[in-house]
C-alpha cells in the first residue's frame, strides 16, 4: 500500500512556474549592457529560454483548485529558490570565462548571490564581461529582500497565500500587514527597496563625479545593488576599498539601512519614526555594532602591523564591522591581514544579523534579544519559582511557543554551523588543501549564516574555489537552507511533511 | 428632585436610603420579592420589572425625571437602562459598570451609551485602595475629575525636606499646583517666595502621580517609595487595577493569583509587577517568598471569607499595613474589629460616590477645608459663562475673590494651568477658594 501525498504539490510547483516565467524581466537588464558594450548576449538570452521553457512546464501542472496552504508554500519556497539559483547559474556556465564556467562553480555564484552570501569563486575578476559581472549584482539584489516577496508584489493571484509564502521564506510569524491586502504590502516594502537602492545610485555616482572617477555609473548601479540588498558582491577585486574613504562611508548608512526592519522604515517615512527608534531590537543591534567597532577599532590602534591613520583605522573598523553584522560582506581592507583579536571580534560579528523583516541574514537581533532576555527571566525565575513573567520585546509580551521555536532555532544553527566546519576541515584534509580550524569556522559561519567572505583563503579579497569541490557543493545547499531559514527545506525531508 | 434608582442591590438600596428623605425616588428591581420588601424598609416608591424596558421606565416616570440611576449589577443592564431613559426624557442619567473599558470608550466620547455619569466599581475601589496605601501622611485626599485629579492636605513635619523651602523651590513637580498654607490655622495664598514652616498644613492639586510624588518629598519617612514591599493578594479586576494604579505611582508591586491564565494575562498587562501564580493562603509559599516582611498587603481575593483568612494570615506573619476588599457592607465592621487595618467595601465606596455626586448640583465637587476656611470646587465651564475664553491671569486680576486654578482637565486629559491658559467650554476646573469667595466665583461661572 502507498501512502498518500497530502501537498498540494501542484500549486507550489505551479507558482515556481510562475516565477520561473517571469525571471526574464530581470535576465533583461544585463543583457541590455551586453548590448551596450557591445558583448556576447548568449548567456543571458540561453537563460531567458531556459527559466522560460521550464516555467512553461512547470505551470503546466498547476491546479487552479489547490490552495497554497503552510505546506505548499515551505515546498514552493524550497523550489523557486533553488531553480532560481540554478536558472542564475547559465550565464556563467555559457560565457565559459573563468573558474565560474565550472557547473559546480556557476551553481556556487549564482547560489551565493541569490541568497545575499557574496561568497566568490572567482580567481581573475578582470576577464569577465562587464554584462556577466552586473548579472552577479543583479541577483543579489533579487534575493536581497527575498525573492518570495519579490512574487507576491507582481503576481497579483497569490492572495492569500502570500503571507503563508513571506512567513516561510522568513520564519517570523509577524508579518506586519501595512494595508489589507498582501500585495499591497509588499509591493509597498518592494517600493521602498527600490527607492533606497535608487538614492544608493544617485550618491554612489555623485561622490564618484567628485571624488573618485573609478566609481562610474556602472559601479555606481553594481553597488548600489548590493548594498541595501545586504549582499556583497562587488565588480571590483578588492569590493569597496578600490574606492575613495568617503565612498567606503557612504556606503556604511545603507548596508545599516538594509539590515533594518522594511515595516518600520515604512513607518518612519510615514511620520511615525519613534516606532523604529524607540524599538529594542533597533537599540540592540546597534548597540553590538558599535560596541564591537569600538574593539575593532581599538585593537587596531593597538596593534603595531596595521597604520591606516586614525581616520583610516576608523573607517576600517566601522565599515568592516557593519558589512559583517549586516551580513553584507564587503571590505574596505583585507582584513585578513589584521591582528588575530580583531578578527576574532569579526567572526562574532557573524553570528548578530541585522533585524527581522530586512534583507539582513544571519541569526539576527531579535532572536539573541529575546533569547537573552529569557535567559534573564529564567535566572529570575530560579529565585522566585512561582513567578509569571512573560518576556517583552519593546513593552510587547512574546508568547511562549515563539521562544521555544527560537531556542530550536538557535539549536539547529549551531549544530548546522559545527558540522559544516567539520566538513570544511575533513574534506580539506581529503583533498590535501591547507585549512586551519579557525578558517574552517569562519568559512562555515559566512556560508551558512550568507555573509560573504570568510578568513584565510576564503578572505574579502580571496575566492572559495580553493575549497574542494565536494565541500563547495555542502556549501550550496547550507547557503539554501540558510537563507530561508532552515525549516521550510529541513520540514521537506519529514514523513508528516508529505503524509497526513 | 425626581430620582429612578435601576438596581436595589445593596448599592441601589444605600443610593435611595440616602436620598430618601429629600428628593422622590422610585426605586426598580426585577425580583418581585426585593421590591416589595424595600418599600418597608425605606420611604421611596417600589416597581417590579425590567428597568431597560421603556415600558417599566414609563411606569416609574423616566420620562419627569431629574436623575436617573442604574446601578444593578450587570454592566450592560445598567447602559441599556441609561440608554432607555435617554430615549424617554432628558434626566441626568449615572450609570455604575464593573467594565473599565466601557469607562475607557465613555470618557473617550461625550455621553456614549447615553450615560451622563459613569461610575467605575472596581477602578473606585482600587482608587481608593492606592490612595490608602500611597498617601498615610496626607490628612485629607479628594479626587476630583473622575480621578484624572487629587486635592491633598499635608502636614510638615519636623525634618520634613520641605520645611524651610520656599513654595517654588517646593513645587518641583510637572502637574502640580501648590494652591494653599494654613499656619496657625490662619490661610495664606501661596506666592512663589511664600516660606514652608514645621507645622504648616500644605495643600495640592495635581495629578495622582504628582501628589504622589509631592507626598514623598514632605514625609519620605511616612509615604512608601519604591523600596517598600506591597503585595497585591488575588488578580481579581480591583487586584490588577491597584497594582496598575501603583505602578503609575512608581511603585514595583507584586501581586499573587492561583489561576495560570489569569497569571499570565496580568504578567503581560503589568510590566512592573512581579506577578506569583500560587495560592495565596499557603504558609509556606508565603514565608518562602517572604511576605511577611511586607509593608503593606492588599487583599481582593474573589470570596469575603478568603480575603479573611489571607488578611489574618498576613497580620500574624507581621506585615505592617492590611487593607482588605470586603464584598460584604456587613463584615466592614468584623474585618476591622480582628485588627485588619483598613477594610473596603466597594459597593459601598460605588454609593457614597453617587451619592455624593448626587448631593452637589450636577457639576459641582466639593471638599471643605480647615474648618470652612477654604473650599476646592470642580466647576464644569459652560459656554457664555463668564470665565470662559479669557486667560487665567486676566479673570485673577479682574477679581477681589481669593483662590487659585489648582488644575484644568479638557477631554480628560490634565491641563496644567498657567497663568496664559485660556479657559475653554467644557473644561472642568478645580479650584481652591476662600470660603468667603466662593459666592464670587460661582457666580462667574
Amino acid at each position: 500500500m502507498t501512502t498518500r501525498i497530502r501537498v498540494g504539490w501542484r500549486a507550489s510547483v505551479g507558482l515556481t512556474g510562475d516565477v520561473l516565467t517571469a525571471l526574464p524581466v530581470p535576465l533583461a537588464f544585463p543583457l541590455l549592457i551586453a548590448l551596450y558594450y557591445g558583448e556576447s548576449v548568449l548567456p543571458f538570452a540561453a537563460a531567458i529560454a531556459v527559466s522560460l521553457a521550464l516555467g512553461a512546464a512547470f505551470r503546466s501542472v498547476q491546479d487552479p483548485e489547490e490552495d497554497l496552504g503552510p505546506r505548499e508554500a515551505f515546498l514552493a519556497v524550497a523550489l523557486i529558490w533553488f531553480l532560481v539559483a540554478a536558472v542564475g547559474a547559465i550565464p556563467f556556465v555559457v560565457a565559459g570565462v573563468g573558474t565560474v564556467a565550472h557547473p559546480m562553480n556557476a551553481m556556487f555564484e549564482s547560489m551565493s548571490g541569490l541568497t545575499t552570501t557574496g561568497a566568490t569563486v572567482l580567481r581573475d575578476f578582470s576577464v569577465h564581461s562587464r554584462s556577466v559581472m552586473m548579472w552577479r549584482q543583479v541577483i543579489q539584489w533579487l534575493g536581497g529582500l527575498g525573492i518570495l516577496i519579490l512574487a507576491t508584489a507582481v503576481l497579483s493571484e497569490i492572495g492569500v497565500g502570500g503571507a503563508q509564502l513571506m512567513e516561510s521564506e522568513s520564519q517570523t510569524k509577524d508579518v506586519n500587514k501595512l494595508t489589507p491586502k498582501i500585495s499591497q504590502t509588499a509591493r509597498l516594502i518592494w517600493g521602498i527597496y527600490f527607492g533606497l537602492t535608487g538614492l544608493a545610485v544617485v550618491v554612489y555616482f555623485l561622490l564618484g563625479l567628485a571624488v573618485d572617477p573609478q566609481m562610474d555609473l556602472y559601479n555606481a548601479v553594481a553597488h548600489a545593488f548590493t548594498s541595501v540588498a545586504t549582499a556583497g558582491f562587488s565588480p571590483e577585486p578588492h569590493s569597496v576599498g578600490a574606492f575613495h574613504p568617503l565612498i567606503q562611508w557612504a556606503v556604511v548608512p545603507f548596508m545599516v539601512i538594509g539590515s533594518t526592519s522594511f515595516v518600520l522604515i515604512y513607518f518612519a517615512i510615514n511620520g511615525e519614526p519613534m516606532r523604529l527608534l524607540r524599538n529594542e531590537e533597533f537599540h540592540f543591534y546597534l548597540g553590538a555594532m558599535g560596541t564591537l567597532a569600538s574593539i575593532v577599532a581599538v585593537g587596531l590602534f593597538l596593534d603595531p602591523a596595521t597604520t591606516f591613520g586614525a581616520e583610516g583605522t576608523i573607517r576600517h573598523a566601522v565599515f568592516n564591522v557593519a558589512s559583517i553584522v549586516t551580513t553584507t560582506g564587503y571590505a574596505s581592507t583585507d582584513y585578513v591581514l589584521w591582528a588575530p583579536a580583531a578578527k576574532h571580534m569579526l567572526f562574532m560579528g557573524m553570528f548578530i544579523g541585522g533585524m527581522v523583516g530586512s534583507t539582513t541574514c544571519s541569526i539576527k537581533s531579535l532572536r539573541w534579544l529575546v533569547a537573552l532576555k529569557t535567559f534573564r527571566r529564567n535566572l529570575f525565575t530560579a529565585v522566585h519559582p512561582e513567578s509569571v513573567r512573560p518576556v517583552r520585546i519593546s513593552g510587547k509580551p512574546v508568547d511562549e511557543r515563539a521562544i521555544r521555536d527560537i531556542y530550536a532555532y538557535l539549536l539547529l544553527s549551531i549544530i548546522i554551523f559545527f558540522l559544516l566546519a567539520v566538513v570544511i576541515v575533513v574534506d580539506a584534509e581529503r583533498a590535501n588543501v591547507r585549512v586551519t580550524e579557525f578558517e574552517a569556522l569562519g568559512a562555515a559561519a559566512t556560508t551558512f549564516l550568507n555573509i560573504g567572505p570568510a578568513f584565510g583563503d576564503a578572505g574579502p579579497y580571496g575566492t572559495f574555489a580553493s575549497f574542494p569541490t565536494t565541500t563547495r557543493a555542502v556549501m550550496i545547499v547550507l547557503m539554501w537552507i540558510g537563507r530561508i531559514e532552515i525549516i521550510p527545506v529541513l520540514v521537506l525531508f519529514t514523513k508528516a511533511f508529505w503524509t497526513s | 428632585m425626581h430620582v429612578v434608582v435601576i438596581g436595589a442591590g445593596e448599592v441601589g438600596t444605600s443610593i435611595a436610603a440616602s436620598l430618601s428623605s429629600d428628593h422622590e425616588v422610585v426605586v426598580v428591581d426585577v425580583d418581585p420579592d426585593r421590591a416589595e420588601q424595600l418599600k418597608y424598609e425605606i420611604d421611596v416608591l417600589t416597581i417590579a420589572g425590567d428597568g431597560t424596558t421603556s415600558e417599566i421606565q414609563s411606569a416609574a416616570d423616566v420620562g419627569r425625571a431629574d436623575m436617573v440611576i442604574a446601578c444593578t449589577d450587570d454592566d450592560q443592564t445598567n447602559l441599556v437602562a441609561c440608554g432607555t431613559a435617554k430615549t424617554l426624557g432628558d434626566g441626568f442619567t449615572i450609570a455604575r459598570v464593573k467594565s473599565t473599558d466601557f469607562l475607557r470608550t465613555w470618557e473617550g466620547s461625550n455621553g456614549a451609551f447615553g450615560v451622563d455619569f459613569m461610575v467605575c466599581t472596581d477602578l473606585l475601589t482600587a482608587e481608593n485602595i492606592v490612595r490608602v496605601i500611597g498617601l498615610p501622611a496626607a490628612i485629607d485626599v479628594d479626587p476630583f475629575a473622575s480621578g484624572l485629579v487629587q486635592m491633598a492636605e499635608f502636614e510638615i513635619a519636623e525634618g520634613s525636606p520641605v520645611a524651610g523651602q520656599t513654595v517654588s523651590e517646593a513645587d518641583r513637580f510637572e502637574s502640580l499646583t501648590f494652591v494653599g498654607l494654613f499656619r496657625d490655622g490662619e490661610l495664606t495664598i501661596p506666592r512663589g517666595d511664600t516660606g514652608i514652616a514645621i507645622g504648616d498644613r500644605a495643600v495640592v492639586i495635581g495629578s495622582p502621580e504628582s501628589v504622589q510624588s509631592f507626598a514623598t518629598d514632605v514625609a519620605p519617612d511616612a509615604t512608601p517609595g519604591r523600596a517598600d514591599e506591597i503585595v497585591v493578594v488575588g488578580g481579581s479586576e480591583i487586584g490588577y487595577q491597584t497594582a496598575r494604579l501603583l505602578e503609575e505611582r512608581d511603585f514595583g508591586p507584586r501581586l499573587i493569583e492561583r489561576d495560570p491564565d489569569r497569571a499570565r494575562w496580568l504578567a503581560e498587562n503589568l510590566p512592573d509587577t512581579v506577578v506569583m501564580e500560587h495560592d495565596a493562603t499557603d504558609t509556606e509559599f508565603l514565608s518562602r517568598e517572604h511576605v511577611d516582611e511586607a509593608d503593606i498587603v492588599v487583599s481582593a481575593l474573589g470570596s469575603d471569607e478568603q480575603n479573611l483568612l489571607v488578611a489574618v494570615l498576613a497580620k500574624r506573619l507581621g506585615v505592617d499595613r492590611v487593607i482588605a476588599v470586603v464584598d460584604s457592607p456587613d463584615y466592614v465592621t468584623v474585618f476591622e474589629e480582628i485588627g485588619i487595618d483598613i477594610a473596603i467595601n466597594p459597593r459601598t465606596v460605588t454609593a457614597e460616590e453617587i451619592t455624593r455626586f448626587t448631593y452637589e448640583s450636577v457639576a459641582e465637587n466639593i471638599a471643605v477645608l480647615e474648618n470652612d476656611q477654604a473650599e476646592v470646587l470642580e466647576l464644569e465651564l459652560t459656554e457664555g459663562c463668564g470665565l470662559v475664553g479669557r486667560p487665567i491671569s486676566e479673570i485673577v486680576a479682574d477679581t477681589d475673590a481669593r483662590f487659585v486654578i489648582g488644575a484644568i482637565t479638557r477631554a480628560h486629559e490634565l491641563v496644567t494651568p498657567r497663568g496664559d491658559t485660556v479657559l475653554r467650554a467644557g473644561d472642568h476646573v478645580i479650584l481652591f477658594v476662600e470660603s468667603d469667595s466662593v459666592s464670587a466665583i460661582t457666580s462667574m461661572a
